[in-house]
């Protein structure tokens, strides 16, 4: 036989997909590579993040004096809306589910997601969602003004009378979304659940996978939830029925349990991903095994229970009767249990260890402890005689931000930077990686931290102009916020440059454990030569044990290599 | 050809045989998953309908005091008869008898349709509307919403006919027929539970 057919497969192995172009320009294409897919996703979240941000920014530019004088108050109430709405749908999902994208079919030894076509489909309407959200600001009356909540009878409001307003469009975008959403969900849940490479028993998968599964359940059962309530708004909305219009004898309050029982297991959609980003990161830099990884990776699942009996905590200011308060109350304080072991295991993973401090390691240290901040506002938050007082004020805002900006968009980036030679085949720039990192933290403790104080002292959120006596407050904030819109420019500059020019990267630069690094920088095709064989649980740092069998080079103890 | 090429071919034919196997066992459990999904959605709107029918004082319309269950009756055996039906024709199919899974596909869509049929009398016949009120709205919603999935279940199952005269198609696998199959009786518990809340629930 001849070498031909090997040379012919050698070569197909490094296009993304057989016949797909060969260098940017694949990014563009309908590809069904899962990496590919993941980078897409990524990219186009951070699109919209920019586009989210700028929108903050008028919003804290408005906020910086009590008086409404830079824009009008029907403007700034579409301002929120689509921030709060294009941060949560077009930023934090999709770059999430791009992270997880990349990552999962990787970290288990697959050769691709379960469904790769699906795959891509998901990944293609995301832009969809986007071009609906923002030709919202081309109808008549602008976009939707009733919050990304968008609680009746305020959402039901429609003073242009048109057919087509900013309301019917955020409601179709919304829709398309959760399609995407249950589609990458079925393909999560099948990929993990069957891909598996030999050996990787479930306590033999990295606690980023178990997190993912959890995280793709909520999508499972929550969604439909969000879905059944938004037909019957858009049918409300439309044709005239009168499922949430008071006035029609319809029950609005009916419409927030339809909402929580989504949106509130979404936090987790969003925050579990990045716990496993955590799980995965801390080891690595602390050159130690995952403290109690088996109960990390079973606290996921129980969050994802427990998560679906809370939405209530919403609603404690919503005509709540008292005994369902208290139910809601405890059921939410149980949340904290399985979350607290998980900050307790990272904690005791970072501690006594040989920690390298580059910026992956900073971004996950620093969203931990925005997160444990964030954690107690939360629990204050769920208790109601507190929540009856700052609710809708921004202490509310100060907290979800701790949460969203502190914790996520934190870990986040610390996936980003850690996975970023593996992505692209280069390493980026630890100086401008740590400047990156400095700007961040100080820009969120200015901008959230004195919300906390506004919030208490009864600033309503959602409000364009307020009485002076918040000025203060609100100026920091304001100063804060312009300083995170800054902080996003080295991270833009590090990531094109080394992306272009950085220098190339190993196939393992942080001397990390897991399947992902056993591959080529980037991966080739179809991931692996061949698929490995998995002998031992992930996070054997220090332990010198082989991952998969002939495995040709087992990971030093203290493989510190910066 | 030399034999060991041969050899190389047959084993990689085997392999590419595992692969489809393989995957349609993927494309079963995702099916499966999706379905648990679409449950959910149903299980909101009935838990929404619960809500109300047992908040509001005044229920039905004006003029109206509750559902005529005779012919909606009969349309719930002919849909729940037909979950039968196409287990029938799966077994043809598993038994290579192609004729027989015709017909008996062909016999689930009849009754389909004549479910869909009564549906739409049923509709017309009534005296109240979508927008009359809440329970206007979702009658109309659940016993629409379910009508769809009739519907794209029959339409799944024309494909699935058509495609059993395109020669050797359902040989090696019928992934398709059976994700039909399942979609067919789930719709079909889905109108058991909806017809319980809707018409024996007065
Ligand atoms: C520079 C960073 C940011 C600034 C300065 C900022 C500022 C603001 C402001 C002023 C509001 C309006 C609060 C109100 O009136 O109730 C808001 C709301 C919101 N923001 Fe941000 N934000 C930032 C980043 C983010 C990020 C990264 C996310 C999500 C990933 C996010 C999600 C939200 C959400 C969900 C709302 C609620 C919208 C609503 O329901 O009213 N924000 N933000
Ligand atoms: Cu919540």
């Amino acid at each position: 036989m001849t070498n031909a057919p090997t040379e012919a497969i050698d070569v197909a192995r490094q296009q993304p997909y057989p016949g797909a172009p060969d260098n940017w320009k694949r990014f563009f294409t309908f590809s069904t590579d899962h990496k590919v897919i993941g980078i897409q996703y990524i990219v186009t979240a951070f699109v919209f993040f920019l586009i989210g941000g700028l929108l903050s920014m008028i919003m804290r530019g408005e906020l910086v004096t009590p008086e409404a004088n830079l824009v009008d108050r029907t403007i700034y109430n579409a301002l929120f809306t689509m921030h709060g709405s294009i941060m949560l749908f077009l930023w934090t999902f999709p770059v999430l589910v791009g992270i997880s994208n990349y990552l999962v079919p990787l970290m288990i030894g697959a050769r691709d997601m379960a469904f790769p076509r699906l795959n891509a489909v998901s990944f293609w309407l995301i832009p969809v969602v986007g071009i609906l959200m923002l030709a919202s600001f081309l109808v008549p009356g602008g976009p939707s003004q009733s919050g990304w909540w968008a609680y009746p009878p305020v959402s039901l409001q429609n003073p242009t009378g048109n057919l087509i307003n900013g309301q019917v469009l955020w409601i179709l975008a919304i829709a398309i979304s959760g399609v995407s959403s249950i589609m990458g969900g079925v393909n999560f849940v099948t990929t993990i659940f069957r891909m598996r490479a030999p050996g990787m028993t479930w306590f033999r998968t990295p606690a980023f996978v178990w997190s993912v599964l959890a995280a793709q359940l909520i999508q499972l059962y929550g969604l439909p939830a969000l879905t059944a309530g938004a037909v019957m708004l858009l049918l409300d909305l439309t044709v005239g029925t009168s499922f949430f219009a008071p006035e029609r004898g319809g029950n609005p309050v009916l419409y927030q349990h339809f909402f929580w029982f989504y949106s509130h297991p979404a936090v987790y959609v969003m925050v579990l991903p990045v716990f496993g980003i955590f799980s995965e990161v801390f080891p690595v830099y602390a050159r130690k095994p995952l403290f109690g990884y088996r109960v990390v990776a079973v606290s996921s699942v129980l969050i994802t229970v427990v998560s679906a009996t809370v939405w209530v905590h919403h609603m404690f200011a919503s005509g709540t009767p008292g005994w369902m308060r208290m139910l809601f109350m405890f059921t939410t304080m149980l949340v904290a249990v399985p979350t607290g072991v998980k900050v307790f295991a990272w904690v005791a993973t970072i501690w006594g260890g040989k920690l390298r401090l580059n910026t992956a390691m900073l971004f996950a240290m620093g969203g931990l402890v925005n997160f444990v901040f964030a954690g107690i506002t939360g629990v204050m938050l769920g208790s109601v005689p507190i929540d009856i007082h700052v609710n809708n004020t921004y202490f509310v805002v100060a907290h979800f931000h701790y949460v969203i900006y502190g914790a996520i968009v934190f870990g986040i980036y610390a996936g980003l930077y850690h996975w970023f030679p593996k992505m692209t085949g280069r390493m980026y720039y630890e100086g401008l990686g740590k400047v990156h990192f400095a700007l961040t933290l100080a820009g969120t403790w200015l901008c959230f931290l004195p919300m906390h104080f506004s919030g208490l002292m009864g600033m309503p959120r959602r409000v364009s102009s307020y009485d002076p006596e918040f000025a203060l407050w609100n100026v920091l904030a304001s100063l804060g916020g312009f300083l995170l819109g800054m902080s996003t420019l080295p991270f833009i500059l590090n990531m094109v440059s080394s992306w272009i020019q950085g220098e190339k990267a190993p196939n393992n630069p942080w001397k990390a454990i897991g399947l992902e690094w056993l591959t080529t920088s980037p991966p080739p095709v179809e991931n692996f030569e061949e698929i490995p064989t998995v002998i031992s649980p992930p996070y054997g740092y220090g332990r010198n044990e082989p991952l998969i069998e002939n495995q040709s080079e087992a990971v030093p103890a203290d493989g510190v290599t910066t | 050809m030399t034999t060991e090429s041969s050899i190389a071919q047959s084993r990689e034919a085997d392999i590419r045989e595992e692969q489809a196997h393989e995957a349609a066992e993927n494309s079963k459990f995702g099916f499966i998953v999706f379905l648990l999904s679409e449950t959910v959605i149903f299980l909101s709107f009935f838990a929404g309908y619960i809500v109300y029918k047992t908040t509001i004082p005044d229920w039905y319309p004006p003029g109206v005091s509750g559902l005529d269950t005779k012919d909606p009756q009969f349309n719930t055996i002919i849909l729940v008869s037909s979950s039968f039906v196409i287990y029938v024709a799966e077994r043809y199919l598993h038994d290579k008898k192609l004729w027989g899974f015709r017909f008996f596909l062909l016999a689930t869509m009849a009754m389909g349709g004549y479910f869909l049929y009564g549906q739409a009398i049923e509709w017309s016949n009534l005296s109240f509307g979508f927008t009359s009120g809440i329970f206007g709205g979702l009658f109309y919603l659940l016993t629409g919403f379910h009508g769809l999935h009739v519907f794209t279940g029959i339409l799944l199952q024309t494909i699935m006919l058509g495609r059993s005269f395109i020669p050797g198609n359902y040989d090696s696998g019928y992934f398709g027929v059976e994700a039909t199959s399942l979609f067919w009786h789930f719709v079909d518990v889905i109108w058991i539970i909806l017809y319980v809340l809707i018409y024996v629930w007065q």
